[in-house]
């Protein structure tokens, strides 16, 4: 009896919720004819990697949509680390976004050439002002095709704090010894030298963009060893990495459990003089402590007098997806994010290093020094070079270095990894 | 006759197939799609030529696969020694000493199960946390006077691997303890009250009468533990990370497989042929270890 009672309660309330959607999906359906009657709308769809960068982004889609009253922007955002499993798994399922942040170099090439990446050379004109650097980044090795508009630029080198500095006396150094006193009076007035750890085997990655340019001879070292002409057993990039080690002591007690997010907390707090890293971590310090001032300079020099030089690389671009229905909404939209709007909100609202040329740097002083400092730059070696097939440069300077900064490698072992390891595809070093 | 066997077929087969259909759906064909996958090369994200076994030849013979491959095993028959040797020995301890009914087993028997229920990302997170090198854990050791035994827990390549282990036991020893007190309990009394008539001590109780009555459990858990420690991943991923950091001493063939078909936003590209195989591979010896279990559990059944 009670059980016939729940079953007919059961179908009514199916019934009812069956007709109710029904009726919902009438009005919705009837609400977006309206609209398109009123104005044919077109809805570009644009994916980032950036959740804490989507009221930034809102604000110049407002601006853009403003511009374009034809044009509605999607904006969707997903974690970092996922993304690109998201998107190749919507790319190659035919749900991929219209427009999409796309990664640099290697990253660009696994998308670019399985098709799901439009050459935009013709679609955006305002590609050809971009800088040679930027536009590398946004370029397929094999076709030398641009895919992207590039958005920002990072350089890697020494954040330390000022407040530190003018209270232990100490002057921003030059060379290297001068960098060495300076973590060595630190340490002898108690203060944590530097928050950088291995735990996370990239920010060893960084340490060594930051530092070894200036050891191994930063650009002859660069376009010598990518044609093939020297390899990475070079006396001087071996040195370069024997260098690194020297950071050691100066590193937090048991540094090899020290994490990324341990290193950002303790230079935030305070608790460390330098933090050896990128441009994009100034953002996000200063967010976290309004108080901390904090300043940089590039690696510092092998001798004196010597340039300092830093490393770069394209950090992405905006991609378009050659199967989307509104490739002419979303070329003026790739347009749109290659124009100053989109340079002077990178700058001024994330911080970031903007790749569109002619941006004003007047009011972030950060920005115009990052600029400064660039004009002794040299491609972040890995990255750039290296990172297009397995094992990539980065996965082999990554494990090596963790092994070098833990006392079980010595930096000719690490350099012979390297070696080896890129050795085993990489055409220039078979010969 | 025939009607009715008809009608029950047809009773039946609308009963599995919604079933069936999941099952196929969402594990035999992507089981599937992964063999068919590994035995093309690939071209970025496009399936490009047939290559027959090549990908497994790289795995097994091609540098560095054949390296990172034999690493991760290394690792994965790492944690199968350990997690048998220590978590199923004191499994059986915990379900021995709560069997016995001392004072407040039965509170005991919730601890010991409580964290079994919780997340496994919460847990690594949080452990991740206690065994920072100024985490809890370095705390507790220097507060007691044994600083000179503070470590980096997670980044130093001889223990990385032994912490995440330590942790998983400490998560998971409450399931191999609660089977155990299910089976012992199970044990016959009256074989138990023989044994005591006849003055048998504690120590030859556990070793002459339970523990042989007792050892379809232990076929089972131990079944489970290799299955379990084939198919590592979460543990390792929230507490070092895909890289199998530092400098690959974590990395077990979950990892492997992960970080080869999907590639690592800070470091690689994704080989989606190879990480198809190595997909293959994992699958393969998970088989043969259950179809392995499921002949011997049988065998034991008949025995007993």
């Amino acid at each position: 009896m009670s059980i016939k009672k729940i079953l007919l309660i059961g179908i009514g309330l199916l019934v009812a919720a069956t007709v109710f959607a029904a009726g919902g999906k009438d009005q919705s359906g009837a609400s977006t004819a309206e609209t398109s009657a009123q104005m044919k709308q077109a809805v570009v769809n644009f994916w980032t990697w950036r959740p804490e960068d989507v009221e930034g982004y809102d604000k110049l889609i407002a601006i853009f949509e403003s511009q374009n009253p034809g044009i509605k922007i999607v904006q969707t955002a997903h974690k970092n680390t996922e993304y690109n499993t998201i998107l190749s798994a919507a790319l190659s399922g035919g749900s991929g976004p219209d427009v999409f942040q796309s990664r640099a170099y290697g990253g660009l090439e696994t998308f670019a050439q399985s098709g799901y990446m439009e050459p935009l050379e013709t679609w955006v004109p305002e590609l050809k002002d971009f800088s040679p650097a930027s536009r590398r980044g946004a370029s397929s090795i094999k076709d030398g095709k641009i895919y992207g508009v590039p958005f920002a630029s990072q350089t890697l080198f020494v954040y330390f704090n000022q407040a530190m500095y003018t209270k232990l006396g100490l002057k921003v150094p030059q060379t290297w010894d001068q960098f060495l006193a300076n973590l060595q009076a630190m340490k002898a007035a108690g203060i944590q030298p530097l928050a950088n750890g291995g735990k996370d085997g990239w920010t060893l990655e960084v340490l060594l963009g930051a530092i070894a340019p200036n050891f191994y001879g930063a650009n002859d070292f660069f376009d010598a060893v990518v044609k093939g002409q020297t390899n990475f057993k070079d006396p001087r990039f071996v040195e370069s990495i024997r260098k690194l080690g020297e950071l050691k002591p100066f590193m937090p007690d048991l540094f090899m459990g020290t994490s990324y997010t341990d290193m950002q907390s303790s230079f935030i707090n305070e608790q460390a003089g330098h933090f050896i890293g990128g441009s994009f971590e100034a953002g996000y310090f200063s967010k976290q402590n309004p108080d901390l001032k904090f300043d940089f300079f590039p690696g510092p020099a092998a001798k004196a007098g010597a340039p300092n030089y830093v490393s770069t690389y394209a950090d992405g671009n905006f991609s378009m997806n050659p199967t989307s229905a509104n490739k002419e909404e979303v070329a003026k939209f790739l347009r749109f994010l290659a124009g100053k709007t989109t340079g002077d909100l990178f700058i001024n609202e994330f911080k970031q290093v903007s790749s569109v040329p002619g941006v004003d740097t007047s009011r972030s002083p950060f920005i115009a020094k990052v600029l400064q400092v660039q004009q002794y730059n040299t491609p972040y070696v890995f990255l750039v070079g290296f990172r297009y097939q397995q094992p990539t440069g980065s996965v082999l300077a990554q494990a090596a270095l963790q092994g070098m900064m833990a006392g079980k490698l010595s930096a000719e072992e690490v350099c012979q990894q390297i070696q080896e390891g890129i050795a085993s595809y990489y055409e220039p070093f078979r010969k | 006759m025939m009607k009715t066997d008809v009608r029950k077929g047809l009773w039946i087969s609308f009963f599995v197939l919604p079933g069936l259909l999941v099952v196929t759906l969402f594990i035999l064909l992507p089981l599937f799609m992964s063999l068919f996958n590994s035995l093309f090369s690939w071209n970025q994200l496009l399936r490009g030529a047939f290559v027959g076994l090549e990908n497994f030849r790289k795995i097994f013979s091609g540098y560095p696969y054949r390296e990172r491959f034999l690493n991760a095993l290394g690792n994965n028959a790492k944690w199968f020694l350990l997690t048998m040797l220590i978590q199923n020995t004191i499994g059986i301890l915990f379900g021995y000493l709560l069997s016995r009914r001392l004072p407040g087993h039965g509170f005991f028997k919730r601890i010991f199960f409580i964290p079994v229920l919780f997340s496994i990302v919460a847990v690594g997170f949080l452990w991740g946390l206690y065994l920072k090198p100024t985490g809890l854990v370095n705390a507790a050791l220097r507060l007691m006077g044994l600083g000179a035994y503070a470590r980096a827990w997670l980044g130093q390549e001889e223990i990385a691997t032994l912490s995440i282990i330590a942790v998983n036991i400490w998560r998971w020893v409450g399931f191999p303890s609660l089977v155990f007190l299910a089976a012992v309990d199970a044990v016959p009394a009256d074989c138990l009250e023989a044994a005591y008539l006849d003055g048998v001590g504690e120590w030859t109780l556990f070793w002459r009468i339970v523990f042989p009555l007792i050892i379809p459990s232990v076929t089972v858990i131990s079944v489970l533990t290799i299955i379990g420690s084939l198919n590592v991943f979460e543990q390792v991923y929230t507490m070092t990370g895909l890289d199998g950091s530092p400098n690959f001493s974590t990395d077990t063939i979950g990892t492997l497989f992960y970080r080869t078909a999907f590639g690592s936003v800070d470091s690689g590209n994704p080989e989606i042929g190879i990480g198809s195989a190595i997909g293959v591979i994992i699958y393969s010896l998970t088989f043969i270890a259950s179809i392995v279990s499921i002949i011997s559990t049988r065998s034991r059944e008949v025995e007993l």
